[in-house]
């Protein structure tokens, strides 16, 4: 039998696709080389009685439009904001993070008063870009090359959004998606440590310093999410990230959708220039018609679909898309709460993000390392504790520890990592951990330590970029991928793209297969059925 | 060198601050009626929010201001670095004198308002809604002056009502000579507390200033001073009335501060906010110059208006119409007002309707559950709309 669509990869943007075809009533089938779903929304027990988030481990992006399309609170999903965070510095003092913002403001004079007064305005004109960015987030990227009425209405969409800004506002947008965090941060805030706090989500999953040119726009990346309508506010999924994936995948069950776990695409098949299927490393042919790949562009086009069938202009750009790996993940069975003694009793920052690095130089020594193909010596490691909000992971009383690391090479010195290597660097970071939180080694129950070559091997990300692509300047919009392909369409008719490679980008987002749904869709000239994206007033 | 405050590790436990006089206060609350001002507990109403008014303009009336955001700013430039940042002229301002200003952003949209205190030749003292530290001194830059941001080394009362000065009289401080928007300083138990007559009332009345480590004892003083004319503490719904009828503006209130709109088109300008006579244009160059200068050409796209509404019943969160279909502006503050015995309103409206030519307001009455819905046209009014003479004179009436 043939299929309407054949999605290759149950990550959580194959499922939003499926999800939503499935619902418009095509026949679906999604193809997983693991034995688990999930891609990199996924959760595993690799630890009796304990449930990891072993890649992403936070939620922000995932649209809420797709939320509700989707009817996936009814399928289990629930997003629990956290409260606190703080950096640990080196002399034994932090820097706290509070939802109140009196105590937020109280705790940043401690480190310099102005700081502290410029705190809501530099919020402020974050939030703007977000508000400015927010609404591209559900629409397909116009093609700037063409003169169809649709990529002509959507420019001139573009230019009236600009247009509603006055020349300042466009001015400091233009500087903002250009500029790096550092300078950016540099003209509000006066101490390292306030400043290296708020560098960090410029530089997650980026292959870019804090000095970097570009970063900034890398931070309002990260900004843009919210936790029901709290813009900039981060969540935890409640039983581990990979709950969001299993949402999905009850939801496309329940609309008659099929997952294909444990055996993974060989190749697609191409046939008269045109997809018609693909062939399971088993031997297997699952006939589509079309095919739409979760997996990243490089991946997808140099490894899964045969070069002669593409033009050399479009695999030149395929091989010249930056993909850059740059971060590793420790994920920690504990069997207690791990203690900061710098923190007073019963303070609440150890429910959210904990950091080591305390300013924005040293994060960029970190990256120093990184350019000269080594893990960094003293990383920056963005640690989470969700069972100190989330019941349902551990056991009562034991603890998961999510530690996302930067920076990690994709290649030691150009050679491929080893096992000696990845436990040097799991070392390293258990290292950091436990000279500011006395002990913890003693409670650590196992440790899952992933480099590049272990996301790249399992997950299937090229080179172990979380993002599928670099969230630069030159890799966004209508150039993401790449110029020409950036609407979800390839080279070859029928084969389509639906991953976090494509416009908007990375992040457990949902919003490229949600976009790429609505595309195929609208092709088919089949109604959508998608909820119009939440207006920003 | 990096100015950092002393706060304990632990202040996440009491994210909102009690003042200096919070031991006198909260007896006194006896509806456990508290708000978040400015990071402090504040009273909103102490027990009887009309007996509070009312202690306003019948008596003396005492309300908690230590949570007023204040900067000490000094040096030999304070008054040129001043006029360079406010739109008023801060160097005609004497020593011992106070007045109300407003300070812009380069747009000429109005960041706050708050009043001023000339100290001494180069000692001013800013007392105002809002945060400002990075943009006070990035304002500093090239002018040699320090600002340094001192709410919590002042504690504060305001005396506000017919008897206040007779109080303070009987208290041992004598402001008979003492003229609106001028301070004087008494001796208090070894130390010293400021009286200025300002206030926020449009009454007679007086703001006293003192360390915290006086603010218990001048408290007990006050009070057993003022025992015979009835004082009273009140709350902020209670000044929130007294403040609507004398036409003042609260930031956050009546307009967003520029800094903090997240939309480009909330700002506003003095112009738009009726503080156009402020402004002096020939003191020299101050921030927002050039934009107001621009603005005084073209026109100003806002204005604010005090409005007189038909009936008896509360304007407050409507919009106006213009012939009734139009929307045409908001209302900002609406009342009843006690003291002038009509429905008051202050609103902002597209400068074409300041005139407020057939222009009505929607309100959206509640009664038992339900919405009355009334279309009622408006009129244009000055402001304030309660002006006692008594709030001006000199010596004040003794009561």
């Amino acid at each position: 039998m043939t299929h309407d669509a054949v999605i290759i990869g149950a990550g959580h943007n194959g499922l939003v696709t499926a999800c939503y075809l499935a619902r418009a009533g095509l026949k679906v089938c999604v193809v997983e080389k693991n034995d688990w779903i999930g891609g990199a929304a996924v959760s595993r027990e690799l630890y009796p009685g304990f449930t990891y988030s072993n890649c992403s481990y936070v939620a922000s992006l995932f649209r809420p439009e797709i939320m509700r399309d989707l009817e996936l609170p009814k399928h289990g999903l629930q997003i629990l904001p956290y409260e606190g965070g703080a950096v640990f510095k080196e002399d034994g003092g932090y820097l706290g993070m509070f939802r109140d913002h009196d105590a937020n403001r109280r705790e940043f004079a401690r480190h310099s008063k102005r700081d502290a007064e410029a705190y809501d305005r530099y919020s402020r004109d974050v939030l703007r870009f977000c508000r400015f960015i927010r609404p591209m987030l559900l629409r397909t990227p116009p093609d700037p090359s063409t003169f169809r009425p649709r990529d002509l209405s959507e420019l001139m969409w573009l230019g009236r959004k600009m247009g509603e800004m006055s020349e300042r506002q466009i001015a400091e947008t233009v500087r903002f998606w250009t500029m790096s965090i550092s300078d950016y941060l540099d003209e509000y805030f006066e101490s390292p440590v306030i400043k290296g706090y708020l560098a960090v989500s410029a530089i997650i999953g980026t292959a870019l310093g804090p000095m970097s040119p570009g970063s900034a726009y890398v931070l309002l990346h990260h900004y843009m999410g919210d936790v029901d309508g709290n813009v900039g506010a981060w969540g935890y999924a409640r039983g581990g990230m990979g709950s969001i994936t299993r949402a999905l995948t009850q939801s496309l069950l329940a609309a008659g959708g099929e997952v294909r776990a444990g055996t993974g695409v060989e190749q697609i098949l191409v046939s008269g220039g045109r997809a018609t299927g693909v062939v399971l490393s088993n031997g297997d042919v699952i006939k589509g018609r079309r095919v739409i790949s979760n997996m990243d562009v490089k991946r997808t086009f140099l490894k899964h679909v045969p070069e002669a069938e593409l033009p050399g202009d479009f695999v030149k750009r395929v091989k010249a898309f930056k993909i850059r790996g740059s971060s590793g993940k420790l994920n920690i069975a504990l069997d207690s709460a791990p203690v900061f003694p710098a923190l007073p009793e019963g303070a609440p920052n150890i429910r959210g993000d904990l950091h080591f690095t305390d300013s924005v130089e040293k994060m960029e020594r970190a990256y120093d390392d990184w350019k000269a193909g080594q893990f960094s010596r003293d990383p920056f490691q963005d640690c989470m504790i969700p069972t100190m909000i989330d019941p349902t992971m551990t056991p009562p009383g034991k603890h998961f520890m999510s530690c996302f690391v930067q920076y990690a090479p994709p290649k030691i010195e150009g050679r491929d990592w080893t096992d000696a290597d990845r436990d040097a660097f799991g070392q390293t970071c258990l290292d950091q951990i436990a000279r500011y939180s006395p002990g913890f080694k003693d409670r650590v129950l196992h440790v899952e330590v992933r480099t590049p070559r272990e996301l790249e091997a399992e997950v299937g990300l090229t080179e172990g970029n979380i993002f599928q692509g670099e969230l630069t300047f030159d890799q966004l919009l209508f150039n993401r991928p790449v110029p020409g392909y950036a609407q979800y369409r390839s080279p070859i008719r029928d084969l389509w793209m639906c991953g976090s490679s494509t416009h908007p980008g990375g992040g457990v987002m949902g919003a490229p297969g949600r976009n790429a749904a609505a595309e195929v869709l609208r092709e088919m000239k089949h109604p959508s059925g998608m909820s119009e994206a939440y207006a920003v007033i | 060198m990096i100015a950092t405050s002393k706060t304990p590790l632990d202040h996440f436990r009491t994210p909102l601050l009690q003042t200096p006089f919070h031991a006198r206060t909260a007896p006194a609350n006896r509806l456990n009626h508290w708000g978040p001002w400015a990071g402090y507990m504040t009273a909103l109403c102490y027990g009887d929010s009309d007996m509070e008014y009312t202690a306003i303009r019948n008596g003396a009336s005492v309300y908690d201001l230590c949570p007023m955001v204040k900067y000490a700013v000094r040096g030999r430039e304070a008054a040129a670095y001043l006029n360079r940042l406010t739109i008023r002229n801060a160097a005609k301002l004497s020593v011992g004198g106070v007045h109300y200003t407003v300070w812009c952003d380069d747009a000429g949209k109005i960041l706050d308002d708050g009043t001023l205190f000339r100290h001494a030749e180069d000692h001013y003292v800013i007392c105002c809604q809002e945060r400002h530290l990075g943009w006070l001194l990035d304002s500093a830059e090239g002018f040699e002056v320090t600002v340094e941001e001192i709410t919590e080394d002042i504690a504060a009362l305001s005396l506000q009502g017919p008897c206040s000065a007779t109080v303070l009289g009987a208290a041992g401080f004598d402001v008979s000579a003492l003229k609106p928007f001028r301070m004087a300083r008494f001796p208090f138990e070894g130390g010293e507390i400021t009286v200025s007559r300002t206030g926020f009332t449009g009454d007679l009345g007086y703001e006293l200033w003192m360390a915290p480590d006086q603010a218990l004892p001048f408290w007990d003083h006050l009070f057993a001073a003022g025992a015979p004319w009835n004082i009273r503490p009140i709350g902020t719904d209670a000044l929130n009335l007294a403040r609507i009828e004398a036409g003042f503006i609260i930031t956050n209130m009546d307009f967003i501060p520029a800094d903090q709109a997240l939309r480009e088109d909330r700002p506003r300008s003095p112009l738009e906010m009726g503080l156009d006579w402020m402004i002096d244009w020939e003191k020299g160059h101050f921030t927002g110059r050039r934009a107001l200068l621009a603005e005084r050409e073209k026109g100003s796209d806002w204005a604010l208006i005090g409005l007189e509404v038909p009936g008896n019943i509360s304007a407050e969160g409507s919009i106006l119409y213009y012939g009734k279909k139009v929307e045409a502006g908001f209302i900002t503050a609406a009342a009843w007002s006690p003291s002038v015995k009509k429905s008051i309103a202050l609103a902002q409206v597209p400068a074409r309707h300041r005139g407020g030519h057939d222009l009505w307001v929607e309100i959206y009455a509640l009664r038992e559950l339900q919405y009355v819905k009334l279309m009622l046209p408006v009129t244009v009014v000055e402001r304030p709309f309660f002006n006692p003479a008594r709030k001006r004179a000199t010596p004040p009436g003794r009561v």
